[in-house]
């Protein structure tokens, strides 16, 4: 005859509460597990898929993602002439806040080098990829644009082409593709009144400078607009991606990039590293750190369970302790209870995080290494947290059935 | 030589058990310098006033409460001497001694026929083994009917009834009752005095009977009564006192 089970159904409404609530709790931990499971994830989904051996970016910065990033456009050109580099792409990235049917949207923007870089490394679940030089875009789902909808970014109206899944910066914002002329026209668009503003203050500054009192034809240029103007720099890109070919050795490459003064030089490890380590380390300490106090609040949660468990039937205990049970007959008693508690307790956690944890706005990522982990956990926690419970029906005495 | 023939006759015998509760001004002296013999096949009825010590007598007897000091002896073996014991009492008195307590004692969350096999299981019976000897004890007692009822479910004298059976399902050489009439009414009660003497006599137990029933009292073959914590032989039948 099985004690525990017994009990367990002559209180089964209370036993199945109890049960839920230790499950939810569990679910949780659970859920604290995969959200920093989805954050890594998130934060190198990029660099996975882009493909890029090596990323260039401004020297002694830890750009694009990390921080702000600016090279030169020549660079792009600079880096195909190194030996054992196959292709050079231009990399343009920053994040926007905008409002869309009356919703604030945040889109993290990325240029592709189209048409060397059509984006074919993002995976389409509708629409298609880009097929011509501008006012296109791919959007992630999560950012609610439908496939074929237009928004307006800067001066122009952009279409949606391709929806995508998944691709989420950093901060978890959905990311669009355009083409590399679009993200530096939506990134630097700059209102006509202060180009004009800035127009009339080169004529002012022009002058009183000793050069246009010689030339004063150069006045005529400053009124040009800015990308005409050979002084004034293009606007800038992020950072320049390279594929090397087959068979090269990377460190040469690196060696020889580094060697220039502008720029500093990652591979796609070091590139993960840089996300991993600068940017999620501190939410990823924070949600560890999260994820240990919940466990142990859940182990004291079920201690206290248990032990109120065992004193709602110490009675029972003590009577079974004075027709002769051994003391293994009272410790199973307690103990498979606890093992029932924790083990149904975790799989109402599973079954319904699998529910829920689709419904959270970013991703909650379960493995299969997490999932097993926290099953040896609850496992352990349900083993210990009987040891009170324990501890007071091993020391009552028989006699207490009497009384 | 005949003494130790004597001795291995005795179901149960008691060397002086003292009990005393607290210390200092809260000290309660239970029971005093309690000796006691009880034969094999012998039914001893103690009686007593309220408070008189008769069931911390039968706590130290059964082993769940020891005493002061004194001796216990179960079937010639000496089990406690003051508050040491001289054997695994819980094995013991799972082995041994049968219980019925003034209150009835079942497990609440077993019904009245698990309450009888959880005893027999205890002592090594297979389930089916002990669940069929379980059902023909409460079937003896009458109880048969309301097998699969929780003790809530049941009365104060069913589930004596069902305590009854628990206590006699490991055929113990020593029974202990404890007021187990209390909740009956008189002819159920002397039923289940009947049936202690029988067990007593066909067994071989040793059987103490706390009871205030005067009514019943022709059944038993000896009795005792306590008075402020003192032992006292009042009455011993013919046919044990040859
Ligand atoms: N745990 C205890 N602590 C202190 N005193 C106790 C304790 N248990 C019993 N006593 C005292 O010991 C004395 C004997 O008690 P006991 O229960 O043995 O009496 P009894 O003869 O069984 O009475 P009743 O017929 O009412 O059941 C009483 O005075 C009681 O108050
Ligand atoms: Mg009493």
């Amino acid at each position: 005859m099985n004690l525990a089970a017994k009990d367990i159904q002559h209180n089964f409404g209370r036993f199945a509460l109890t049960t839920l609530g230790v499950g939810m709790l569990l679910m949780v931990v659970m859920g604290m597990g995969g959200i920093y499971r989805g954050i890594v994830e998130d934060a190198t989904i990029l660099v996975d898929r882009v493909g890029a051996d090596l990323w260039i970016v401004q020297r002694n910065t830890k750009g694009p993602f990390a921080e702000v990033s600016r090279v030169q456009p020549n660079l792009v050109h600079r880096v195909l002439a190194v030996p054992g580099v196959q292709a050079s792409r231009e990399f343009a990235y920053y994040t926007i806040q905008r409002e869309n049917r009356g919703k604030q949207l945040r889109i993290a923007v990325l240029g592709l080098s189209w048409p060397t870089d059509k984006g074919e490394w993002v995976t389409l679940i509708a629409g298609r990829l880009l097929t011509q030089n501008h006012f296109e875009m791919i959007v992630d789902e999560s950012l609610g644009i439908h496939l074929g909808e237009t928004i307006k970014l800067g001066k122009e109206t952009y279409t949606a082409v391709g929806i995508t899944k998944g691709m989420l910066s950093l901060n978890g914002d959905g990311l669009a593709f355009v083409t590399l002329p679009d993200a530096l026209a939506i990134q630097f668009d700059t209102p006509g009144e202060s180009i004009r503003l800035e127009r009339a203050a080169r004529e002012g500054r022009g002058e009183v400078s000793e050069l246009v009192l010689k030339q004063p034809t150069l006045l005529d240029q400053a009124a040009k607009p800015s990308g005409d103007l050979p002084a004034i720099a293009r606007p800038q890109l992020s950072a320049v991606l390279v594929t090397l070919a087959s068979g090269t050795d990377l460190d040469q490459v690196v060696n020889i990039i580094s060697g220039w003064g502008d720029v500093s030089v990652y591979t796609k490890e070091g590139q993960r590293q840089l996300l991993l380590k600068g940017m999620v380390e501190k939410v990823r300490r924070q949600i560890g750190l999260f994820r240990v106090l919940l466990t142990v609040i859940a182990a004291i949660i079920m201690a206290l369970i248990l032990y109120t468990m065992t004193l709602d039937k110490i009675h029972s205990i003590a009577l079974l302790k004075l027709i002769g049970a051994p003391n293994r007959v009272i410790l199973g008693l307690i103990m498979q209870q606890a093992l029932v508690l924790g083990v149904l307790g975790y799989c109402i956690a599973y079954t319904i995080g699998q529910k829920v944890f689709p419904m959270f706005p970013r991703r909650v990522i379960l493995t299969q290494t997490d999932l097993l982990q926290l099953a040896g956990i609850v496992l352990l926690i349900s083993v210990v947290s009987s040891l009170l419970g324990i501890w007071k029906a091993m020391n009552v005495s028989p006699n207490e059935a009497l009384a | 030589m005949s003494k130790k023939e004597t001795k291995n006759d005795l179901a149960i015998e008691t060397l002086g058990l003292t009990k005393i509760y607290g210390s200092g001004n809260t000290e309660v002296v239970a029971m005093k310098d309690a000796s006691m013999q009880v034969h094999n096949g012998e039914v001893v009825a103690l009686l007593g006033p309220s408070g008189s010590g008769k069931s911390t007598f039968l706590a130290a007897v059964g082993l769940i409460n020891p005493p002061t000091s004194g001796k216990v002896f179960i079937g010639g073996q000496l089990t406690l001497d003051g508050g040491e014991a001289y054997t695994n009492l819980r094995s013991f008195r799972r082995h041994h001694i049968g219980f019925i307590f003034q209150k009835s004692n079942l497990i609440p969350f077993l019904t009245a026929v698990e309450n009888v096999q959880i005893a027999l299981e205890l002592n090594g019976e297979t389930p089916r083994a002990g669940r069929k000897r379980a059902m023909e004890l409460l079937d003896y007692l009458g109880v048969a009917d309301r097998a699969d009822n929780l003790p809530s479910m049941l009365s104060g004298g069913q589930q004596q009834r069902v305590a009854v059976a628990r206590a006699l399902a490991n055929r113990p050489s020593v029974i202990l009752a404890d007021e187990p009439t209390a909740a009956l009414d008189s002819s159920r009660g002397r039923q289940v005095m009947e049936l202690f003497a029988q067990v007593a006599h066909e067994q071989g137990a040793g059987v103490i009977v706390v009871t205030h029933d005067h009514r019943a009292l022709d059944i038993f073959d000896t009795i005792y009564e306590m008075e402020d914590g003192l032992m006292q032989r009042k009455i011993q039948h013919a046919e044990s006192s040859v």
